[in-house]
């Protein structure tokens, strides 16, 4: 248990102003702006946004700069920030099917209505340091083409395979109300709705481990990768006073939609079960991850055995959030000082007895 | 709340203009404004930041679940004339929200209406470029991929 203590103003007066310090760095090099941080670390961005559960590019990039790049420290001041704001409502669902691309791929179909665009990419990168880019330099501007006729209509993966009842459709909205983790803690067993929001905001690490463990054994899906899209969709907002949805705006998201094996039960035809991952911004390792972690958890609904991490909602969901972990895990070095000294004073005790004892079993030998 | 096929006209082609305004940047609605003589306006509400919750689907077209939260900021105004405005943009700029609802409530006054729009002219060609520019880089990337025979047959 932390018990309050008191004393040390100055010391951490002081410690502040050197974290500030420490935090400029060298003066002689030029200080990062937000604007920098935004546009250049714009991945690292996404991720504060994604975890920190609140789409601002601008204010995730300022917490990057303020916690001097530590990412759930960032999380940390995006969370705390947004507990200050009124929350107006919830937006009409986004419909990422109307996204407009800028990258999407299927490992499952090689032709696709909309085609396959690779779009910003990391993959089939050759992974070599680029010293050139330690020189500033001008970059080449990115090449153009004309777009293809049926470039502007990407239907989802998914709906091309639902035509021929080949994989499950998606869980109908009954209009029933959505539940939020944020207003209310989670009841076990959580739905599926509560449990996606748990992972859209957990810790990419962790989820990305606890889908890789499902691919090692420990819960296997079989998984394909039914389509990844990241693009730009609209989000509208229905205010009372209006009464009709108002566009807010575009935000950048990564849509994942994992096809996995299913051989059917008693109860449902042999076809194709999903997985389903979306995140802030590009943040494709983020949205698989989500989406075979969402397939494993769904074990019970689909009569499979619940046997691994993976699979085990309340292990998943209690121990997603970087910050809840964090909060947990960095307690421990606030003072414990009057917890310890309880426990010395047992160890203490009990050394005493155990001296006792074998002082007097010592001495019985000894006679013996 | 039944509604009539010019009135749903009428709501879209505002929240058309309004979709405009909120992809705009700050600056081009400042133009517009100053374009159409920085009118007069009074708050009816103090312009403020808040969040919306963003809700996705699972799957992308089935039941809705909350994805994570949005920065939003509204503002509402009156006109001298009576006529309100509002707007509600992602993001902190409550100068840009403002600006935004009186362009709104300009909107609204059929005898202002085309003004109104020759005024964020710029902003729509600036926006329909950079989508046309955008789709030209993505078009560059498009793939075909073969598959290849494997085997020995």
């Amino acid at each position: 248990m932390y018990v309050a203590v008191k004393g040390g103003e100055a010391a951490i007066d002081n410690a502040h102003r050197l974290l500030a310090e420490a935090r400029r760095g060298d003066p002689a090099i030029p200080e990062l702006s937000v604007a920098q941080i935004r546009a250049q670390m714009a991945l690292l961005v996404d991720r504060v946004m994604t975890e920190g559960s609140l789409y601002d590019p601008d204010l995730a990039a300022l917490a990057l700069k303020q916690a001097r790049g530590d990412v759930v420290e960032a999380v940390f001041l995006v969370r705390a920030y947004r507990t200050t704001l009124p929350r107006f409502g919830a937006s009409v669902p986004v419909e990422t099917g109307a996204m407009t691309v800028e990258r999407r791929i299927s490992a499952t179909f090689k032709d696709l209505p909309g085609g396959q665009v690779l779009g910003p990419t990391f993959d089939y990168t050759h992974r070599l340091i680029d010293f050139a880019l330690a020189a500033e330099s001008e970059c080449e501007p990115a090449a153009e083409a004309e777009p293809r006729a049926d470039a502007g209509t990407c239907p989802r993966v998914t709906d091309l395979l639902a035509q021929d009842g080949l994989i499950e459709p998606s869980p109908a909205d009954d209009g029933a109300p959505v539940g939020d983790l944020t207003r209310e803690p989670v009841d076990y067993p959580a739905d599926r709705a509560l449990r996606l929001q748990a992972l859209a905001r957990g810790d990419e690490g962790f989820i990305l481990s606890l889908a890789y463990s499902t691919q090692r054994g420990y819960g296997r899906t079989h998984p394909f990768v039914g389509e990844i899209r990241v693009g730009a969709v609209d989000v509208a907002f229905v205010p009372e006073e209006l009464g009709f949805a108002v566009p807010l705006g575009r935000v950048r998201l990564t849509e994942c939609q994992m096809v996995n094996q299913f051989k059917g039960s008693g109860a449902a035809p042999p076809q194709f079960t999903r997985g389903y991952g979306l995140s802030f911004g590009q943040s494709e390792r983020k949205a698989m991850a989500m989406a075979l972690v969402d397939r494993a958890l769904r074990a019970e609904e689909l009569g499979e055995p619940v046997a691994s991490p993976a699979q085990d909602q309340e292990f998943v969901l209690a121990h997603c959030d970087s910050l809840q972990a964090t909060g947990f895990v960095e307690h421990l070095k606030l003072p414990h000082y009057v917890d310890f000294q309880a426990e010395l004073e047992l160890v203490r005790r009990l050394r005493a007895a155990f001296e006792e004892t074998s002082d007097a079993a010592g001495m019985q030998e000894a006679a013996e | 709340m039944t509604t009539s096929p010019e009135q749903d006209g009428e709501v879209a082609a505002r929240q058309a203009v309004m979709a405009l305004c909120a992809e705009a940047g700050r600056d081009a609605l400042e133009a517009a404004v100053a374009a159409l003589g920085a009118p007069v306006a009074e708050d009816l509400r103090p312009a403020e930041t808040g969040l919306v919750m963003a809700t996705g689907r699972i799957g992308g077209d089935g039941r809705p679940f909350n994805l994570g939260e949005v920065s939003v900021t509204r503002a509402a105004i009156r006109l001298d004339g009576g006529r309100t405005g509002f707007a509600y943009h992602l993001g902190r700029d409550r100068r840009k929200a403002r600006l935004a609802a009186i362009l709104d409530a300009l909107w609204q006054d059929p005898a202002r209406r085309g003004r109104v729009e020759a005024a964020l002219a710029p902003a729509t060609a600036q926006s329909e470029s950079a989508r046309r520019q955008a789709a030209r880089r993505t078009a560059a990337t498009r793939v075909d991929f073969l598959t290849l025979a494997r085997g020995e047959d």
